[in-house]
């Protein structure tokens, strides 16, 4: 070597120096780039995993709760559980699963009493306020009471029967005798507890939690009813309009109006039933 | 330390003071660790909440919130206010640590410690080389910096979708680690082997972030490691091949720049190991200020200069 000791002890160590200081700061962009990583991928929770009652926003929930599982240990009904690693929803946060076991919308609402982070909001005090997400009738063709049926059990266990969830007559275009009576659920007072999933009769439930943003439409902020800003108004906003009437159904009068409909049954068959009608 | 780590470090200090005086503080270490994971099984199992919740935040006999503070940083940083009692609970723990020792947590109440101790004991005795996948201690900081600045841009807990310690605990306290489907055990197979085989000490001494964090609250703690009779020393080196952070004892021990006997880095863990294969007894427990006691060297002029600091 031609150098001298000290000047090639100097550089030896300055080497060493930034080859350790080099692979601290990859470490560390590593370890950064990771946990960014895994945030991105925790924070994609599955549809059939619903937050407990007073939970933020799910992008503020994962910023405040610190997965300690006091809900779920307050929850009386054991229906909270703490979400494991590779669950699906981010390892340690509470959830509950509607049709296992549906929230039963305690009054006290101990779940958001027990949370020390305010991940679950405190500001909730009336349970029936709560928005956990919407149940949405999914099967359209298998609902018993959309087959015609009266079967009633999602509308009968809602805890805000007639309020969340009503029954809704229609007209059985298939017998052409009958009523359905169609389970629908009003967005602004279901609270998402899954009552109605947990109890629908069907090997699969007709009737669904979903997390809000899944379940529900909106219009566009421009759209204007018709028939609403008529009513506001008292008289058609549009000056001149030939109103022509309102055409229903043969036989029919429109449902608008409300008076009643008047059904033109088809024909009697010999023995004593409807022409066409397949009981 | 370029010295090989003894096989047996401590015997001497067995022969001379008796096996128990030389294991007194590992044994309250393991039954503190012990008492730590029991207290929060005995409510899911026997019905009687002691404590509800886990490491991260707890309610204990019913009136005593706990928080940890850097679930509670880590929550900040991801831009969320705890509630009250979440942040009084934080504040208590925060207080708790800066008068007994900041690490005290790694080596009294951590249920990963055990794990990579295991880990390394397997080490010496397995005699996997010691160079090779250490890199620096610092790294752990910017690993800190690192979970905060990901928590802040994610928006959620970073460190908390990885971290081995709460991960575990919860999923035994939740008895989710028992009952099929748990992950959690991969991740501690992990560790221990990432410790085994890759890196000595690494997860604790190098990686974690939370040891990183109370390390920097240890900095200000009361409760210290003295080497008050450090005089005695007759440089066995047993207290260095025992110390998880073998580089907090030198200044204490041996004075290099006239320091007080008294262990002040952040990184030691008041784990005690060093006083119990001590054969001198130069190492007890103690306040941080260097008046507190009497030291052997008391008088020498060294010392007093440090004192003054
Ligand atoms: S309201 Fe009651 S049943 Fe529903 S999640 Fe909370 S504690 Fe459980
Ligand atoms: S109590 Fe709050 S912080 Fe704890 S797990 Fe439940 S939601 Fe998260
Ligand atoms: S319980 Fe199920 S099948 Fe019965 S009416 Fe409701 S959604 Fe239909
Ligand atoms: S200095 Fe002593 S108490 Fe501190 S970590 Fe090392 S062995 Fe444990």
């Amino acid at each position: 070597m031609a150098h001298d000791d000290r000047t090639s002890n100097k550089q030896v160590a300055r080497r060493r120096f930034l080859a350790t200081a080099v692979r601290g700061v990859a470490l560390v962009a590593l370890a950064g780039t990771g946990l960014g990583l895994a945030g991105r991928v925790a924070a994609n929770k599955p549809a059939h995993a619903i937050r407990p009652p007073g939970a933020l926003d799910e992008d503020a929930f994962l910023a405040a709760c610190v997965r300690c599982g006091r809900c779920v240990r307050d929850c009386p009904y054991d229906t909270l559980r703490l979400a494991g690693l590779g669950d699906g929803a981010a390892a340690g946060t509470p959830y509950f699963v509607a049709r296992d076991v549906p929230c039963e919308m305690c009054p006290e609402i101990p779940c958001v009493a027990a949370c020390p982070t305010g991940a679950l909001d405190r500001g909730l005090t009336d349970i029936d306020a709560a928005e956990m997400g919407i149940a949405v009738v999914v099967g359209h063709e298998s609902c018993l009471n959309y087959l015609g049926l009266r079967c009633d059990v999602c509308y009968r266990v809602c805890p805000l029967i007639d309020e969340a969830i009503t029954l809704e007559p229609r007209h059985n275009v298939r017998t052409q005798a009958h009523t359905r009576f169609l389970p629908t659920v009003h967005t602004d007072k279901c609270t998402g507890c899954g009552k109605c999933e947990a109890a629908c009769v069907l090997p699969e439930a007709a009737i669904r939690v979903l997390p809000e943003d899944l379940a529900r439409g909106r219009v566009g902020e421009h759209y204007r009813l018709g028939w609403a800003e008529k009513k506001k108004r008292g008289e058609s906003l549009v000056e001149g309009v030939i109103d022509l009437p309102n055409r229903g159904r043969e036989g029919m009068e429109s449902p608008d109006t409300g008076s009643g409909r008047v059904i033109d049954l088809p024909d009697r068959t010999k023995k004593g039933g409807y022409e066409g009608f397949e009981p | 330390m370029s010295r090989d780590v003894k096989a047996k470090p401590g015997a001497e200090a067995v022969a001379v003071r008796g096996w128990w005086a030389a294991h007194k503080w590992l044994i309250a270490r393991r039954t503190a660790q012990a008492v730590f994971l029991a207290v929060f099984l005995v409510g899911p199992v026997t019905g009687v909440w002691i404590v509800k919740g886990t490491l991260a935040s707890s309610y204990t006999l019913w009136f005593l919130p706990l928080t940890d503070p850097f679930m509670a940083l880590q929550s900040l940083a991801a831009g969320n206010l705890l509630a009250a009692s979440g942040f009084l609970g934080a504040l208590i723990v925060l207080v708790a640590y800066l008068l007994i020792g900041g690490r005290m947590y790694c080596s009294w109440v951590c249920p990963i410690n055990p794990v990579t101790d295991l880990a390394y004991r397997l080490r010496v005795r397995l005699g996997v080389p010691r160079t090779g996948g250490n890199f620096p201690r610092s790294v752990r900081y910017g690993v800190l910096v690192a979970a905060l600045a990901a928590s802040a841009a994610t928006g959620t807990l970073a460190w908390e979708l990885v971290n081995p310690i709460t991960l575990v605990q919860r999923e035994l306290v939740f008895g989710l680690f028992v009952v099929g489907g748990s992950l959690a055990w991969v991740v501690v197979l992990g560790v221990f082997l990432f410790d085994l085989a890759a890196s000595e000490r690494g997860f604790c001494g190098r990686l974690c972030p939370v040891g990183a964090f109370y390390g920097l609250l240890g900095r200000y703690a009361l409760l210290r490691v003295r080497a008050d009779h450090r005089a005695a020393c007759n440089d066995c080196m047993d207290c260095y091949a025992v110390c998880p952070e073998p580089r907090v004892i030198p200044p204490a021990l041996k004075a290099p720049h006239g320091e007080g006997p008294v262990i002040l880095s952040g990184d030691c863990t008041n784990c005690g190991r060093c006083i119990d294969v001590c054969s001198k007894a130069v190492f007890r427990f103690g306040g941080r200020f260097p008046d507190a006691v009497k030291a052997d060297d008391q008088a020498t002029t060294t010392h007093h200069r440090a004192a003054a600091e």
